[in-house]
């Protein structure tokens, strides 16, 4: 495996790019391995990674169904922050800030990491006081956030609507500095060829349909193209979560629901940074290649079907033009959809199952993307010492029976009020 | 766009509907005390591939609460029933 640099890029120009050899193998599966881990997206991928980095536990398969990054990991709006409040959630966001911060040198691999910033606007007092609080539960925690009045917001973004007429009156914003965008497709890649340079076995085009049993303790998985034996099992499979944890008996509390995204046709450089909007679930950045990339709510009913429906799209074009009336004039290009696990309270499971030989990484909701590393590295620490690390020691199922919901948003246990 | 057959105003479009929650999942009786049967009514779902029990609300129709069948996998929508009568059935068929 050649390391990438500027040095290799220059040798293999002068070669016509025709030597690269590929980024990771495409091998045989073994019969048996230590951890099988179920779910070729980022989560799946960064947890082989961190398991043979930090563990030197190598005798490691990623099973994927389909291609690497196919699932949510590929269909994603790339926003990378970690600006939340609740006990549980602030640190582990932040760990995975930290390790965004240096992941393409980690990984020999540039996943674009672009903080370009992120604004939550507010359009109330009391969305002002309640983001003050936000900002200061932050900061008390050493995760840098500011607060921008109406003035400030205007001076950074003309772009919006400011005028008697906004339907939301833009209050102020918190904003998050270190908070951006990072390349989806390279953040699945780049955890691939590093898990695959340590050792670890992808196996894609394999879906798992079964589990192998001794006793009650799970000892493998079946796939479409035969069993693999394996001492532990981990899943990773974000909008599947729940069909899988149902073949081993277990029922979550985890609903699947469709989620949109948008790219409108390539336009000059206009939005330099990230903005959510706070009246509508609607937020926006701009691609390098220039097109608008929109997200908006879920279709709300639950749903597999990875596509979404015609309201959403009229419902988050209504919301882009009423907070940037300039957008109206450019076209959509694309629109996709990927299927979430949308958890009871809106925070995941970083976790060991109820059933011997199972873990479970799931519960993403809109926002696993940025989780990716941190997941990863927490996920391997819990395979490895069968404890979880102290960020990701609330991510249990058994918080519920506790009564100890991690709930950001304080909406009670309907997944897709999140 | 998902149309929905309601029983009492006919075929409506989705948007007229609001989706409310899994219509599969009934509570304990009040004097049930084991906290796991209240935990699985609270938070725990099949999540199913496939066929799913769901109440609808025709808020902006009949604003009657509605129990349809929906295949989570094509959004095709099978039988739908006000949700008084299907809640009845349910009783009858547990006598
Ligand atoms: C439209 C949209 C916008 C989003 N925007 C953001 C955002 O801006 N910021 C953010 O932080 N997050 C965002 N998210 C959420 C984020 O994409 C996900 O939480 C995250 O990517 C989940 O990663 P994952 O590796 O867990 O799942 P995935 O990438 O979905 O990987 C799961 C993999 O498991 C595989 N699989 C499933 N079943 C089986 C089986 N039986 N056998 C083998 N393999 C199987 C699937 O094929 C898939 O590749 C967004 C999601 C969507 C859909
Ligand atoms: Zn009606």
């Amino acid at each position: 495996m050649t390391k990438y640099s500027a040095f290799s890029l220059v040798r293999h120009a002068l070669s016509g790019n025709r030597n690269w050899t590929r980024a990771w193998r495409d091998p045989e599966s073994k019969p048996a391995y230590d951890v099988v881990i179920v779910g070729g997206g980022g989560h799946g991928l960064a947890t082989a990674y961190y398991l043979a980095k930090e563990h030197g536990i190598t005798n490691v398969a990623v099973v994927e169904k389909g291609w690497l990054g196919g699932g949510n990991t590929g269909r994603n709006t790339t926003i990378v922050r970690s600006n939340y409040m609740m006990p549980g959630n602030t640190m582990f966001y932040e760990r995975s800030m930290q390790l965004w911060e240096d992941l393409s040198q980690d990984l020999n691999y540039n996943v674009m990491i672009s903080q370009r910033g992120q604004y939550n606007l507010c359009h109330s007092p009391g969305q002002m006081d309640a983001a003050r609080r936000r900002g200061n539960v932050m900061r008390a925690n050493g995760i840098d956030a500011e607060l921008f009045d109406r003035a400030e917001v205007k001076r950074r973004l003309p772009y919006l609507d400011y005028s008697d007429k906004a339907r939301f009156p833009i209050h102020g914003a918190i904003y998050q500095s270190r908070a951006g965008t990072a390349r989806h497709d390279a953040v699945a890649w780049g955890f691939a060829r590093g898990a695959d340079r340590r050792g670890v076995d992808i196996l894609q085009q394999r879906e798992v349909t079964g589990y192998l049993w001794d006793g009650g303790r799970i000892a493998g998985v079946q796939t479409s193209q035969g069993e693999i034996r394996a001492k532990k099992v981990a899943l990773c499979v974000a909008g599947h979560s729940g069909h899988l944890a149902q073949m081993a008996g277990l029922r979550l509390p985890i609903e699947t629901h469709c989620l949109q995204a948008f790219v409108t046709e390539p336009y000059k450089p206009l939005v330099d940074t990230v903005i959510s909007f706070g009246a509508a679930h609607f937020y926006l950045s701009q691609s390098d290649k220039g097109g608008l990339v929109l997200g908006g709510d879920l279709d709300m009913y639950n749903s597999y079907a990875q596509k979404g429906g015609l309201p959403i799209v009229e419902h988050t074009l209504a919301s882009a033009k009423a907070l940037m009336p300039c957008m109206s004039r450019l076209k959509l290009l694309r629109h996709w959809a990927g299927v979430m696990d949308m958890s009871m309270d809106g925070s995941p499971f970083i976790t060991k199952t109820p059933v011997e030989g199972l873990y479970l990484n799931g519960g993403w909701n809109y926002g696993g993307f940025k989780a990716t590393p941190a997941s990863g590295w927490c996920f391997a620490y819990t395979i490895a010492r069968d404890a979880p690390h102290k960020d990701n020691a609330e991510f249990t199922l058994e918080r519920f029976n506790r009564g100890y919901q991690i709930d950001e948003k304080g909406v009670g246990p309907q997944p897709n009020a999140h | 766009m998902i149309r929905i057959d309601c029983p009492v105003c006919g075929l409506r479009d989705e948007t007229e509907f609001t989706y409310g929650a899994d219509a599969s999942v009934t509570r304990p009786a009040m004097e049930d005390t084991g906290m796991q049967h209240w935990v699985d009514y609270v938070f725990n779902r099949d999540n199913p591939r496939g066929w799913h029990r769901e109440y609808w609300h025709h808020v902006q129709g009949c604003r009657q609460w509605l129990v349809l069948e929906r295949n989570t996998l094509t959004h095709q929508i099978g039988t739908c029933h006000l949700a008084r009568d299907a809640d009845l059935a349910v009783k009858e068929a547990a006598k």
